[in-house]
């Protein structure tokens, strides 16, 4: 299973990640809108993401959400109805949402803000 | 499939504008008319929409006159401008009205399923259907393009699991779209009995079945197949988070998530819906007297222990999201699996059955002492595919068994039938004997008030017995609660309008358990109340059960914990983010009182809405027989001593049991009028002019029947 492994002793709270996620998956550059949370107020941070558990999985009552063949967790756009319920069930509250948007969004192990983070904080792995 | 069109109506598709269309559907199955009529500002201003829109266009197409199998007389479904959001739990509901073969009133059902939201999205606030076809029919509205058709239907089979499944494969687009389509549909018993009911399906994508729901009281089954239709059919594709075109989202998105989290946390140790839905109830009714057993003489027995919920628990299959609307994450509609019922036409054929829920459970469960669980997921299998309502069912069978417990009946009056007490298989052969249409099935088919005539007339039967223990009030039978000891729920049940159901009003718990309405004038209030809050769900297309089957973990600590406060809340802020309209608790309160007194004007207008019919058997209020006051002879000598101040030393039963009816007979007609007063009706229960006027109720067509009975 591929995903998005994080390292808070190593976060320098840049929040460079965010940037790039939501830069890349909404076209803005808005913390609320990436898949990755840096949450700052403690020391080392705390970094939330989604681990890939697939607990949002049976939840869907449109069968929007499945596993790809790379174990990630991916949402259809076209058959989510954006009722939120994979937003409560999330045990990490990894599953994201944005009041306003349609749907929920999650990290999907795209490996984007790995690139980009300066601090070698995140990496994706197999697990 | 051999199809012939008989009408085709094209209309334009236009977007829903803040929860309404503006529009509803006109289809008459007899002379072919199909047509779109305008929602008015008056429309919406007095009725809402849901139940307030249907009881509004059935008022414009029956004749004081009309019986139920009259062509005038209507099927009407509406949704409610919250219907079909999927953002908040529980709002999926459609609300079914028609006059009743049972009680020649309207009656209202609030049914789950797909249908309702998505004949919203296509366009309608609303369904009408009238006149009488002369050939099977079925009616078909595609949303996606905008055509509605009468086409026949001569060649499939009517019962609901199989012609809701068949209809759905072949109106979808693909394989893979089945869950665009869904089918309103009866069974064969509505050919032939009054007892029935309609099931509005869902399809289940990872059963790979199509689920029912039911508009389940007052035989608008029998109505639907007397129009001679066999099957309504939507299909709506464009399903998305903003399809109801809400005026403030976020704010809409933020309620429902703040609720589906109160459900992911408290569920577990609430209600347990997700795992048994309603059935959750059994132990909790057996433990304080209330599960209905022997036709609601006892509310108890040890025997009960064996429909205790851990017993659904294991049958229902745990873990799927079983949300009779998308968005609901209450997921009450729990399913058996792969169920093989032993009996009739499906004998050994796998088969999906919805629930079993509480009503079904203690109905055709501990009231006619039918003790295995499994017996009771079949006749709950063939009651939903037959078409017949499991409530009314249950009731009228528990009855029959009373009856020939006491020799009213015998194996020569019920064709061979040995109806003793938990003789599940004669159970079961009465419901396949109401879907052959033949033998002693079709008599209880006609429900208890019909029955209670036939065996005073035809047998010789003591009428005062039957009348004692039939438990029936307007001609609907009782769900299935004990109200014997709770004055409020005796109210709660006989005054609702459409007849004795529990969606008015269930005070049991805080009258007789908790003891928090204690007088008439408290008692009067919550049977003003709830009634009026519930009413409302009708009137938007909600489900009830998000309501108060799940509460915030601080509710106890609120000033009125039966209201549910913060819920309450939850409901003014998802009806401003999706109307854009002003609303407060208040306002919610008289938007149901227009509707209310307007349906109870109407019952009047058909020849009920009476004092009279506002009586409860006796079964319902008190110990019938003598077996029964023994049963609980400490219970009621002490209700004697404290409560009517007499002593009951030295007495015998019949004179205890005596001077307790007339007790409680009395107090019951002292509650009535304290609930008229408090309803702005007079002592005859006719709502005043004054009252009409205040609640702005007083159109002209309204007071000119009210001023008939004043
Ligand atoms: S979004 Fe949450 S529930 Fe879904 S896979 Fe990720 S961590 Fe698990
Ligand atoms: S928001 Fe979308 S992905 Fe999440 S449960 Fe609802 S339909 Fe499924
Ligand atoms: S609580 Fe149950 S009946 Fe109500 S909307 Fe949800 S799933 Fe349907």
């Amino acid at each position: 299973m591929k995903v998005l492994k994080t390292y808070p002793e190593k976060c320098i709270s840049c929040h460079v990640c965010e940037t790039t996620c939501s830069s890349l998956y909404f076209k803005e550059d808005k913390a609320e809108l990436s898949c990755i949370q840096i949450h700052d107020e403690t020391n080392p941070p705390v970094m939330n993401v989604c681990n890939q558990c697939q607990a949002c999985v049976a939840a869907c009552p449109t069968c929007a959400i499945t596993v790809n063949k790379q174990g990630v967790v991916m949402i259809s756009r076209s058959l989510c109805i954006g009722c939120l319920m994979c937003v409560a069930v999330c045990p990490t509250d990894s599953m994201r949402t944005a009041f306003g948007k349609h749907n929920p969004f999650k990290c999907i192990a795209c490996g984007a803000c790995v690139k980009t983070c300066p601090a070698d904080a995140l990496a994706i792995v197999e697990e | 499939m051999n199809r012939k069109v008989l009408a085709e109506y094209r209309y334009t598709l236009k977007p829903i504008e803040k929860g309404y269309n503006r529009r509803t559907l006109y289809v008459n199955v007899g002379t072919k008319e199909i047509k779109e009529k305008p929602v008015t500002d008056m429309m919406i201003d007095k009725f809402v929409g849901g139940k307030g829109f249907d009881l509004y266009l059935m008022w414009q197409g029956v004749k004081d006159s009309t019986k139920w199998n009259d062509p005038e007389n209507e099927i009407c479904i509406s949704f409610g401008p919250l219907c079909g959001n999927t953002s908040y739990p529980g709002s999926g509901k459609s609300i079914v009205t028609t006059i009743s073969p049972l009680t020649g009133i309207p009656v209202d059902c609030n049914v789950g399923g797909h249908f309702g939201p998505y004949t919203k999205f296509a366009g309608f606030d609303a369904l009408e259907l009238q006149g009488i076809a002369e050939e099977d029919v079925i009616v078909y509205i595609d949303g996606d393009t905008g055509i509605v058709k009468i086409m026949t239907a001569p060649d499939e089979k009517i019962n609901s699991h199989i012609l809701a499944e068949d209809l759905i494969k072949e109106f979808a687009d693909s394989e893979d779209k089945h869950q665009f389509v869904s089918v309103v549909s009866t069974g064969e018993a509505a050919n032939n009995v009054l007892i029935t009911c309609l099931n509005f399906s869902f399809w289940d994508k990872r059963r790979k079945v199509a689920r029912l729901k039911q508009a389940g009281r007052g035989g608008t089954g029998t109505v639907f197949r007397k129009k001679g239709i066999k099957a309504l059919v939507v299909k709506y594709s464009g399903l998305k988070v903003d399809t109801n075109n809400p005026v403030d989202l976020p704010t809409l998105q933020k309620t429902g998530l703040k609720l589906h989290k109160e459900i992911e946390a408290g569920d577990d140790t609430q209600c347990r819906m997700h795992q048994v839905g309603t059935a959750h109830l059994m132990e909790i009714m057996n433990d304080y007297d209330l599960l209905p057993i022997r036709n609601f003489k006892y509310g108890q027995m040890p025997e009960a222990e064996s429909l205790h919920s851990r017993e659904f628990t294991a049958l229902f299959t745990q873990g799927m999201a079983d949300g009779c609307w998308y968005g609901c994450s209450l997921s009450c509609c729990k399913a058996v699996d792969n169920f093989k019922p032993r009996t009739g036409p499906y004998k050994g054929q796998p088969v999906c059955v919805d629930g079993p829920e509480y009503e079904t459970a203690a109905g055709c469960g501990s009231n006619i002492c039918a003790w295995d669980p499994r017996d009771v997921v079949e006749i709950n299998f063939y009651c939903d595919t037959y078409g017949v309502d499991t409530i009314s069912f249950g009731t009228s069978v528990a009855f029959v068994m009373e009856c020939y417990e006491n020799g009213i009946l015998n194996k020569e009056r019920t064709g061979g039938l040995d109806l003793s007490w938990g003789n599940t298989d004669a159970a079961l052969e009465l419901l396949h004997q109401m879907a052959r249409g033949e033998g002693f099935g079709l008599t209880v088919g006609l429900g208890v008030r019909r029955m209670k005539k036939i065996f005073a007339e035809e047998f010789g039967a003591d009428a005062q017995f039957l009348q004692d223990i039939g438990m029936e009030a307007k001609g609907l039978e009782y769900s299935q609660y004990m109200s014997k000891e709770s004055l409020a729920q005796q109210g709660g049940y006989t005054l609702a309008l459409k007849g004795p159901q529990h969606d008015e009003a269930w005070l049991i718990f805080m009258d007789m358990v908790n003891n928090h309405i204690p007088t008439f004038k408290d008692k009067a209030e919550a049977l003003h109340y709830f009634p009026m809050f519930r009413t409302w769900f009708g009137l938007q297309g909600l489900c009830k059960l998000p309501w108060n089957d799940i509460e915030p973990a601080n509710n106890a600590q609120t000033d009125e914990p039966a209201k549910v406060p913060e819920h309450v809340a939850n409901y003014v802020d998802i009806y401003k983010a999706i109307t854009g309209k002003p609303m407060d608790k208040k306002e919610l309160i008289l938007q149901s009182e227009r509707v209310y007194n307007f349906q109870k004007v109407f019952c009047m207008r058909m020849g009920g809405g009476r004092r009279i019919d506002d009586i409860p058997p006796y079964r319902a209020v008190g110990p019938v027989t003598e077996e029964e006051y023994n049963s609980r002879a400490e219970r009621y000598d002490k209700l004697l001593k404290e409560k009517i101040g007499v002593d009951p030393e030295g007495k015998t039963v019949a004179e205890k049991m005596d001077i307790t009816r007339k007790f409680r007979e009395d107090q019951y007609q002292q509650l009535v009028d304290a609930v008229y007063e408090r309803k702005g009706w007079t002592k005859e229960g006719v709502p005043t002019l004054e009252h009409l006027k205040n609640i702005g109720m007083d159109l002209p067509e309204v007071l000119e029947v009210v001023k008939r009975f004043l």
